[in-house]
Protein backbone atom coordinates (compact mmCIF):
# COMPACT_ATOMS: atom_id res chain seq x y z
CA UNK A 1 0.00 0.00 0.00
CA UNK A 2 1.63 3.20 -0.33
CA UNK A 3 1.51 5.79 2.28
CA UNK A 4 1.99 9.07 1.32
CA UNK A 5 3.42 11.31 3.95
CA UNK A 6 5.67 14.67 2.82
CA UNK A 7 9.48 13.42 2.50
CA UNK A 8 11.70 14.82 5.02
CA UNK A 9 12.96 18.06 3.73
CA UNK A 10 16.66 16.70 3.30
CA UNK A 11 19.30 18.58 5.98
CA UNK A 12 22.25 17.09 4.66
CA UNK A 13 23.34 20.79 2.17
CA UNK A 14 22.48 22.94 5.42
CA UNK A 15 26.25 22.26 6.56
CA UNK A 16 27.37 23.45 3.22
CA UNK A 17 25.67 26.72 2.84
CA UNK A 18 26.40 26.80 6.62
CA UNK A 19 30.16 27.05 5.88
CA UNK A 20 29.64 28.87 2.71
CA UNK A 21 28.22 31.55 5.14
CA UNK A 22 30.95 31.44 7.89
CA UNK A 23 33.80 31.82 4.85
CA UNK A 24 31.85 34.64 3.53
CA UNK A 25 32.10 36.31 6.92
CA UNK A 26 35.92 34.88 7.51
CA UNK A 27 36.35 36.94 4.36
CA UNK A 28 34.91 39.83 4.75
CA UNK A 29 34.97 41.40 8.03
CA UNK A 30 38.01 43.09 8.98
CA UNK A 31 39.70 43.50 12.41
CA UNK A 32 39.29 46.15 14.11
CA UNK A 33 43.10 48.26 13.79
CA UNK A 34 44.44 50.71 15.65
CA UNK A 35 44.91 53.77 13.82
CA UNK A 36 46.41 57.30 14.07
CA UNK A 37 46.96 60.65 12.30
CA UNK A 38 51.20 59.99 11.66
CA UNK A 39 53.18 62.23 12.12
CA UNK A 40 57.36 62.46 12.05
CA UNK A 41 59.28 64.20 14.89
CA UNK A 42 62.50 66.13 13.27
CA UNK A 43 66.14 64.43 13.32
CA UNK A 44 68.08 65.71 16.50
CA UNK A 45 70.94 67.73 15.64
CA UNK A 46 73.40 69.28 17.70
CA UNK A 47 74.08 72.12 15.22
CA UNK A 48 71.81 74.63 16.23
CA UNK A 49 70.63 76.47 12.49
CA UNK A 50 68.81 79.87 12.07
CA UNK A 51 66.80 79.40 9.02
CA UNK A 52 65.62 82.73 7.77
CA UNK A 53 61.84 82.20 7.33
CA UNK A 54 59.58 85.36 5.91
CA UNK A 55 56.69 85.26 8.35
CA UNK A 56 54.35 85.05 6.33
CA UNK A 57 54.83 81.77 4.84
CA UNK A 58 54.60 80.36 8.48
CA UNK A 59 51.10 80.16 9.66
CA UNK A 60 51.25 79.94 13.81
CA UNK A 61 48.48 78.17 15.56
CA UNK A 62 48.60 78.15 19.53
CA UNK A 63 46.58 76.70 21.81
CA UNK A 64 46.48 77.70 25.23
CA UNK A 65 46.40 75.24 27.98
CA UNK A 66 42.47 76.22 28.32
CA UNK A 67 42.31 74.94 24.45
CA UNK A 68 41.99 78.29 23.18
CA UNK A 69 42.91 78.40 19.59
CA UNK A 70 44.96 81.86 18.54
CA UNK A 71 46.04 82.05 14.76
CA UNK A 72 48.78 84.40 13.32
CA UNK A 73 48.64 85.72 16.92
CA UNK A 74 45.82 88.03 16.91
CA UNK A 75 43.00 86.22 16.02
CA UNK A 76 40.62 83.68 18.16
CA UNK A 77 38.76 81.11 16.07
CA UNK A 78 37.23 77.82 16.84
CA UNK A 79 38.41 74.61 16.12
CA UNK A 80 36.30 73.98 13.30
CA UNK A 81 37.55 77.22 11.41
CA UNK A 82 40.70 75.92 11.78
CA UNK A 83 40.71 73.63 8.07
CA UNK A 84 39.65 76.89 5.95
CA UNK A 85 42.16 78.91 7.35
CA UNK A 86 44.75 76.61 6.79
CA UNK A 87 43.48 75.65 3.29
CA UNK A 88 43.66 79.47 2.32
CA UNK A 89 46.88 79.65 3.51
CA UNK A 90 48.59 76.86 1.81
CA UNK A 91 47.00 77.36 -1.33
CA UNK A 92 47.32 81.14 -1.58
CA UNK A 93 50.51 80.89 -3.98
CA UNK A 94 51.15 84.75 -4.03
CA UNK A 95 54.59 84.39 -5.12
CA UNK A 96 57.50 82.02 -6.21
CA UNK A 97 58.45 78.71 -5.01
CA UNK A 98 61.56 76.34 -3.28
CA UNK A 99 63.48 74.45 -5.57
CA UNK A 100 62.79 76.55 -8.78
CA UNK A 101 59.68 75.77 -9.24
CA UNK A 102 58.32 79.01 -9.86
CA UNK A 103 54.95 80.18 -9.15
CA UNK A 104 52.37 78.26 -8.36
CA UNK A 105 50.34 77.29 -10.78
CA UNK A 106 47.98 74.88 -9.48
CA UNK A 107 46.78 76.97 -6.67
CA UNK A 108 43.11 78.30 -6.54
CA UNK A 109 44.35 80.81 -3.48
CA UNK A 110 43.39 84.58 -3.27
CA UNK A 111 47.41 85.26 -4.88
CA UNK A 112 47.40 87.41 -1.58
CA UNK A 113 50.83 88.94 -1.25
CA UNK A 114 50.73 88.97 2.87
CA UNK A 115 50.15 85.10 2.64
CA UNK A 116 51.92 82.17 1.56
CA UNK A 117 53.94 82.03 -1.38
CA UNK A 118 54.32 78.71 -2.54
CA UNK A 119 52.77 75.93 -1.09
CA UNK A 120 56.17 74.01 -0.56
CA UNK A 121 57.42 77.18 1.43
CA UNK A 122 54.05 77.27 3.63
CA UNK A 123 54.60 76.12 7.10
CA UNK A 124 52.15 75.29 9.76
CA UNK A 125 53.63 76.03 12.95
CA UNK A 126 51.90 74.38 16.13
CA UNK A 127 52.22 75.94 19.76
CA UNK A 128 51.14 74.34 22.37
CA UNK A 129 51.11 74.47 26.03
CA UNK A 130 51.81 71.39 28.43
CA UNK A 131 48.84 72.18 29.58
CA UNK A 132 46.77 71.92 26.65
CA UNK A 133 44.63 68.66 26.18
CA UNK A 134 45.17 65.89 24.25
CA UNK A 135 41.83 66.21 22.29
CA UNK A 136 42.40 69.79 21.29
CA UNK A 137 45.65 69.22 20.28
CA UNK A 138 44.62 66.11 18.25
CA UNK A 139 41.80 67.77 16.85
CA UNK A 140 44.18 70.73 14.90
CA UNK A 141 46.17 68.19 13.41
CA UNK A 142 43.27 66.37 12.04
CA UNK A 143 42.12 69.80 10.98
CA UNK A 144 45.03 70.18 9.32
CA UNK A 145 45.67 67.35 8.15
CA UNK A 146 42.12 67.14 6.35
CA UNK A 147 43.19 70.73 4.58
CA UNK A 148 46.14 69.05 2.99
CA UNK A 149 44.10 65.98 1.83
CA UNK A 150 41.36 68.12 0.38
CA UNK A 151 44.00 70.02 -1.86
CA UNK A 152 46.24 66.62 -3.11
CA UNK A 153 42.60 65.40 -3.97
CA UNK A 154 41.60 68.36 -5.95
CA UNK A 155 44.99 68.70 -7.62
CA UNK A 156 45.15 65.14 -7.93
CA UNK A 157 41.60 65.01 -9.60
CA UNK A 158 42.87 67.35 -11.91
CA UNK A 159 45.61 65.45 -13.16
CA UNK A 160 45.41 61.88 -12.63
CA UNK A 161 41.16 61.82 -12.69
CA UNK A 162 41.38 60.04 -9.12
CA UNK A 163 41.42 61.85 -5.92
CA UNK A 164 44.46 61.04 -3.51
CA UNK A 165 43.18 58.93 -1.30
CA UNK A 166 41.75 56.51 -4.17
CA UNK A 167 45.29 56.57 -5.22
CA UNK A 168 46.84 55.93 -1.91
CA UNK A 169 44.22 53.20 -1.63
CA UNK A 170 45.16 51.49 -4.93
CA UNK A 171 48.50 51.91 -3.38
CA UNK A 172 47.57 48.67 -1.51
CA UNK A 173 47.07 46.19 -4.41
CA UNK A 174 49.05 47.66 -6.78
CA UNK A 175 52.49 48.00 -5.96
CA UNK A 176 53.86 49.46 -9.18
CA UNK A 177 56.66 52.24 -9.79
CA UNK A 178 54.15 54.25 -11.87
CA UNK A 179 51.58 54.69 -8.79
CA UNK A 180 54.27 54.82 -6.08
CA UNK A 181 55.55 58.18 -8.96
CA UNK A 182 52.10 59.73 -8.77
CA UNK A 183 51.65 59.63 -5.42
CA UNK A 184 55.39 61.65 -4.96
CA UNK A 185 54.28 63.92 -7.28
CA UNK A 186 50.88 64.66 -5.68
CA UNK A 187 52.63 64.81 -2.09
CA UNK A 188 55.44 67.15 -3.76
CA UNK A 189 52.66 69.45 -4.89
CA UNK A 190 51.18 69.92 -1.74
CA UNK A 191 54.09 68.79 0.54
CA UNK A 192 52.86 68.57 4.78
CA UNK A 193 55.41 71.16 6.25
CA UNK A 194 53.95 70.96 10.09
CA UNK A 195 56.13 72.31 12.79
CA UNK A 196 55.51 71.46 16.23
CA UNK A 197 57.04 74.07 18.99
CA UNK A 198 58.50 72.94 22.19
CA UNK A 199 55.21 73.05 24.57
CA UNK A 200 55.63 76.40 26.79
CA UNK A 201 55.78 75.98 30.61
CA UNK A 202 52.95 76.83 31.78
CA UNK B 1 -10.54 3.32 -2.13
CA UNK B 2 -8.93 4.44 1.13
CA UNK B 3 -6.22 5.98 -0.80
CA UNK B 4 -7.23 10.11 0.05
CA UNK B 5 -8.33 9.00 3.68
CA UNK B 6 -4.89 7.78 4.56
CA UNK B 7 -2.76 11.29 3.93
CA UNK B 8 -2.16 12.66 7.04
CA UNK B 9 -2.86 16.62 6.93
CA UNK B 10 0.26 17.41 9.70
CA UNK B 11 2.97 19.28 8.52
CA UNK B 12 6.61 17.37 8.84
CA UNK B 13 8.68 18.36 11.49
CA UNK B 14 11.21 20.81 10.74
CA UNK B 15 14.35 19.54 10.61
CA UNK B 16 17.02 20.65 13.07
CA UNK B 17 20.19 18.98 11.92
CA UNK B 18 21.23 21.97 11.02
CA UNK B 19 21.80 23.93 14.21
CA UNK B 20 24.61 23.00 15.43
CA UNK B 21 26.01 24.18 12.43
CA UNK B 22 24.15 27.49 12.70
CA UNK B 23 25.16 27.68 16.18
CA UNK B 24 28.67 27.22 15.39
CA UNK B 25 28.50 29.61 11.98
CA UNK B 26 27.85 32.10 14.74
CA UNK B 27 30.74 30.89 17.61
CA UNK B 28 33.12 31.28 14.54
CA UNK B 29 32.07 34.53 13.19
CA UNK B 30 32.43 36.15 16.62
CA UNK B 31 35.76 34.58 17.58
CA UNK B 32 37.18 35.86 14.43
CA UNK B 33 35.50 39.58 14.98
CA UNK B 34 36.92 39.98 18.48
CA UNK B 35 40.28 41.38 18.86
CA UNK B 36 41.60 40.70 21.89
CA UNK B 37 43.25 42.78 23.93
CA UNK B 38 46.71 42.31 24.20
CA UNK B 39 47.97 44.06 27.19
CA UNK B 40 46.10 44.26 30.16
CA UNK B 41 45.36 47.69 30.62
CA UNK B 42 46.54 49.67 34.16
CA UNK B 43 44.78 52.50 33.89
CA UNK B 44 41.62 54.04 33.27
CA UNK B 45 40.90 53.25 29.48
CA UNK B 46 41.74 56.07 27.28
CA UNK B 47 39.02 57.73 25.43
CA UNK B 48 40.33 58.58 22.22
CA UNK B 49 39.98 61.76 20.16
CA UNK B 50 37.94 61.63 16.96
CA UNK B 51 39.69 62.42 14.28
CA UNK B 52 38.98 62.41 10.21
CA UNK B 53 42.35 61.75 8.34
CA UNK B 54 43.38 58.22 10.25
CA UNK B 55 45.87 55.81 9.17
CA UNK B 56 45.35 52.66 9.52
CA UNK B 57 48.91 50.66 10.62
CA UNK B 58 49.68 47.48 8.10
CA UNK B 59 52.30 45.78 10.29
CA UNK B 60 51.55 45.68 14.11
CA UNK B 61 54.44 44.49 14.64
CA UNK B 62 56.22 47.66 14.02
CA UNK B 63 53.93 49.42 16.22
CA UNK B 64 54.68 50.36 19.81
CA UNK B 65 52.35 51.52 21.90
CA UNK B 66 52.19 54.21 24.64
CA UNK B 67 48.76 54.32 26.73
CA UNK B 68 48.92 57.77 28.57
CA UNK B 69 45.28 58.43 30.79
CA UNK B 70 44.40 58.77 33.91
CA UNK B 71 44.95 56.15 36.82
CA UNK B 72 42.87 54.14 38.28
CA UNK B 73 43.26 55.55 41.82
CA UNK B 74 40.73 58.61 41.28
CA UNK B 75 42.67 60.36 44.11
CA UNK B 76 45.39 60.57 42.05
CA UNK B 77 45.97 63.11 39.78
CA UNK B 78 47.56 63.65 36.62
CA UNK B 79 48.68 61.88 33.74
CA UNK B 80 50.18 57.77 34.04
CA UNK B 81 52.24 56.41 31.42
CA UNK B 82 51.53 52.59 30.67
CA UNK B 83 54.20 50.49 28.37
CA UNK B 84 53.49 46.88 28.05
CA UNK B 85 51.99 45.51 31.45
CA UNK B 86 53.44 48.20 33.90
CA UNK B 87 52.86 52.05 34.82
CA UNK B 88 56.17 53.94 33.51
CA UNK B 89 58.09 57.21 34.12
CA UNK B 90 58.69 58.85 31.22
CA UNK B 91 62.48 57.89 31.56
CA UNK B 92 61.71 54.32 30.60
CA UNK B 93 60.22 55.12 26.98
CA UNK B 94 63.85 54.26 25.58
CA UNK B 95 64.32 51.11 27.02
CA UNK B 96 60.87 49.97 25.96
CA UNK B 97 61.92 51.24 22.37
CA UNK B 98 64.81 49.55 22.62
CA UNK B 99 62.95 46.27 23.47
CA UNK B 100 60.96 46.50 20.87
CA UNK B 101 64.02 47.47 18.63
CA UNK B 102 65.59 44.02 19.16
CA UNK B 103 62.42 42.14 18.30
CA UNK B 104 63.17 43.38 14.58
CA UNK B 105 65.06 42.85 12.00
CA UNK B 106 67.58 45.93 11.45
CA UNK B 107 65.98 46.95 7.92
CA UNK B 108 63.03 47.44 9.74
CA UNK B 109 63.76 50.02 12.76
CA UNK B 110 63.39 53.16 10.30
CA UNK B 111 59.85 51.82 9.99
CA UNK B 112 58.96 51.60 14.00
CA UNK B 113 56.13 53.71 14.53
CA UNK B 114 55.52 54.50 18.79
CA UNK B 115 51.63 54.82 18.65
CA UNK B 116 50.44 57.25 21.93
CA UNK B 117 46.71 56.54 22.75
CA UNK B 118 46.07 58.74 25.29
CA UNK B 119 43.15 60.14 26.91
CA UNK B 120 41.47 63.44 25.52
CA UNK B 121 42.01 64.68 29.09
CA UNK B 122 45.25 63.75 28.68
CA UNK B 123 48.25 66.87 28.84
CA UNK B 124 50.33 67.83 25.54
CA UNK B 125 53.39 68.42 28.31
CA UNK B 126 53.19 64.50 28.94
CA UNK B 127 53.40 63.57 25.52
CA UNK B 128 56.55 66.13 24.57
CA UNK B 129 58.24 64.75 26.92
CA UNK B 130 57.82 61.27 25.65
CA UNK B 131 58.71 62.69 21.93
CA UNK B 132 61.77 64.43 23.48
CA UNK B 133 62.74 61.16 24.64
CA UNK B 134 62.02 59.52 21.49
CA UNK B 135 64.09 62.10 19.24
CA UNK B 136 67.09 61.46 21.63
CA UNK B 137 67.02 57.82 20.62
CA UNK B 138 66.11 57.98 17.03
CA UNK B 139 62.72 56.91 16.86
CA UNK B 140 60.83 59.73 15.40
CA UNK B 141 58.07 58.06 13.62
CA UNK B 142 55.20 58.46 15.52
CA UNK B 143 51.22 58.62 15.66
CA UNK B 144 48.42 59.58 17.69
CA UNK B 145 45.72 57.60 17.88
CA UNK B 146 42.18 58.69 17.58
CA UNK B 147 39.17 56.86 16.29
CA UNK B 148 36.90 57.20 13.42
CA UNK B 149 34.38 60.09 12.77
CA UNK B 150 31.35 58.95 10.68
CA UNK B 151 29.81 61.25 8.90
Amino acid sequence: MARRTAPEINAGSMADIAFLLLIFFLVATTMEVDGGIARKLPQKTDVKTDIKLKEKNVLQIAINRNDDILVEGNQRVKIKDIKQIALDFIDNGGGIGNKDVGKCDYCKGKKDPKSSDHPNKAIISLKSDRGTSYGAFVGIHDAVGAAYTELRNRVSMEKYGKSFQALEKQQKSDKSQKLKDKIKAIKDLYPEIISEVEPTEN
Amino acid sequence: MSKFKKQKKELPPISTASLPDIVFMLLFFFMVSTTMRETELMIKPPQLPQAHAIKKFEHKNLVSTVYIGKSLNPNKKGDVIQLNDKIARVSDIQGFIFNNREKLQEEEIPFMTTLFKADIDAKVGTIADIKRNLRDIDALKISYAAVGRNE
